[in-house]
């Protein structure tokens, strides 16, 4: 694990997910966004509240990278995906299914999971 | 307000110069845009100056300055930085100083040096141009987004990745008489189709390569020009810049790039042009899907419909709008900060008869630059014209 300073509201976030509370942040014309978030840019709504994130996801889309950043090395090949939760979307790692059987549609859930390079934490996400 | 005049532009060779640093590159460029104007050095007054990851690559910040004592000038010199479009973003703060009366004489340029630290940390820098926090701890590569971008086009759109290969095919092609481009060899459909996966669905060929080089260009007054009895035909009529979420994530749509949709409307509304006057355009080709979004944003085809026109050879060399005459920056190389004014200079000399692909656009009198930084989270776009 990599020594560093924790980046505010972005590991409480992940610490969130971690414990199946996770949230985002919606303002009060509904748009969603994940923290750290001080305004909607949507709207310039600044009373933004927390509110539960759906426990299952739609993958929007996905690709399966086989050259990597440093920091990923020993994870390729791996899928990355966007993943549409409600009004807010979250990028993550697919684990859990083989590369090609990944989707578009397909229903995850949301959980944080460690970088086989680094061992830092990254958000995962699982076929329900 | 007088329309910046081009009076003198070049590159350096795109390529692999590990052993070169950017202010030597720079300052090849530099000197011999400089040279070509006609202008006398003493009379520049600004430098704006493209630079992406000069910080990782040469631990070297603070590059304006740098950059105007390699090209023996004395005025204020501002690094500008957006990503990939950092030097599209230095056009247009030189375009809008000398439309405002502040200098008569601005130069415009930009330099990256890449291939020294390794493709991996090249990858690695490049990654950072994405959101640190929500996209490159999510194991993103800028191939990757672009993969997202693609596949999610392929589901709303339909299109294929033989499409994209014929977009690759189109590139090199146009590339093989640039003296400058990094790649001068020609590939078939086939064998992009058939090149190692580097994120799904894009191959090698969808992809650029990774680039050393600089670009510079002189802008001056039409009064100047005329003043001066400077050859320079060529003048950047329209300007535009767009910005967009910086994630991925954050945007409602995946296959749609609306940056460049907001610096497409600026620049010709701008320069009072519109997509149908438009002869010819470079556009900013990362990958082979970004030409599909650029042309679509650009106002010179429908949604979904930009997938096939190299397929259909409307984009090609003898097709009715060429895209990407100099090779893109799929054949002729990316290096990064250098791009847009790389891009400016390569429409001034297909708009004035000196490129080696003029041919392809003989009586051409409107060209646009389309320059994307990230995943179009910035875009400019310029409008050129030739003027009598
Ligand atoms: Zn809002």
């Amino acid at each position: 694990m990599t020594e560093s300073a924790r980046d505010g509201e972005y590991d409480e976030w992940l610490d969130s997910i971690e414990s199946d509370d996770g949230y985002y942040l919606e303002c009060s014309n509904g748009h969603g966004w994940l923290p750290p978030r001080r305004v909607c840019p949507r709207c310039h709504d600044q009373e933004l509240s927390a509110v539960d994130l759906p426990e299952s996801g739609e993958i929007a889309s996905h690709t399966t990278i086989t050259v990597p950043t440093p920091q990923f090395e020993d994870d390729a090949p791996y899928v990355t995906a966007i993943a549409d939760f409600g009004p807010v979307s979250v990028t993550g790692l697919v684990r859990d299914v083989d590369p090609d059987d990944v989707a578009i549609g397909d229903v995850v859930g949301i959980d944080v999971g460690e970088r086989v390079t680094t061992g830092d934490r990254a958000v995962v996400f699982r076929p329900r | 307000m007088s329309d910046p005049r081009i009076a003198g532009a070049s590159v350096t060779h795109f390529g692999k110069h590990p052993e070169r640093t950017g202010r030597d590159l720079f300052a090849e460029a530099g000197l011999e845009a400089l040279s070509q104007s006609g202008i006398d050095p003493d009379d520049a007054e600004a430098l704006y100056y493209g630079n992406f990851m000069g910080e990782l690559a040469e631990h070297q910040g603070h590059q304006g300055p740098l950059m105007a004592e390699a090209i023996g000038l004395d005025v204020p010199a501002t690094r500008v930085e957006a990503a990939c479009a950092s030097a599209g973003t230095a056009v247009r703060e030189a375009v809008k100083t000398i439309r405002n009366g502040e200098a008569e004489v601005v130069v415009v340029g930009g330099a990256e040096r890449m291939t020294n630290i390794g493709t991996a940390a090249a990858t690695d820098a490049l990654a950072i141009a994405a959101d640190d926090l929500y996209e490159v701890r999510a194991g993103m590569t800028f191939p990757g987004a672009y993969a997202l971008m693609a596949r999610s086009y392929f589901d709303q759109y339909g299109g294929s990745h033989e499409d994209l290969a014929h977009i690759a095919a189109k590139n090199h092609e146009h590339a093989l008489v640039n003296e400058h481009a990094q790649i001068q060899q020609e590939i078939t459909v086939e064998d992009a189709m058939e090149a190692p996966t580097i994120a799904d669905p894009l191959g090698l060929y969808d992809s650029c390569p990774i680039t050393d080089g600089a670009a510079a260009a002189v802008l001056t007054t039409e009064a100047y020009a005329e003043e001066h009895d400077l050859d320079a035909p060529v003048a950047i009529t329209g300007t535009g810049q767009g910005g967009d979420n910086l994630a991925l994530q954050d945007r409602p749509h995946l296959a749609q790039t609306p940056a460049a949709d907001k610096a497409a409307e600026e620049a010709y509304g701008d320069a009072g042009v519109g997509p149908d006057d438009v002869d010819f355009a470079e556009v900013h080709d990362c990958f082979t899907i970004a030409e599909v979004l650029a042309i679509e944003s650009l106002g010179f085809y429908e949604r979904g419909e930009g997938i096939a026109a190299a397929r259909n050879g409307e984009t090609t060399r003898d097709g009715d709008l060429p895209i990407n005459l100099s090779g893109g920056l799929k054949a002729k190389g990316h290096p990064v900060g250098a791009t847009g004014v790389a891009q400016l200079a390569t429409v001034a000399w297909l708009l004035d008869g000196s490129h080696p692909r003029a041919d392809a656009v003989p009586d051409s009198t409107v060209g646009v630059a389309h320059n994307a930084g990230g995943t179009v989270a910035s875009t400019t776009v310029h409008v050129m014209e030739v003027q009598e």
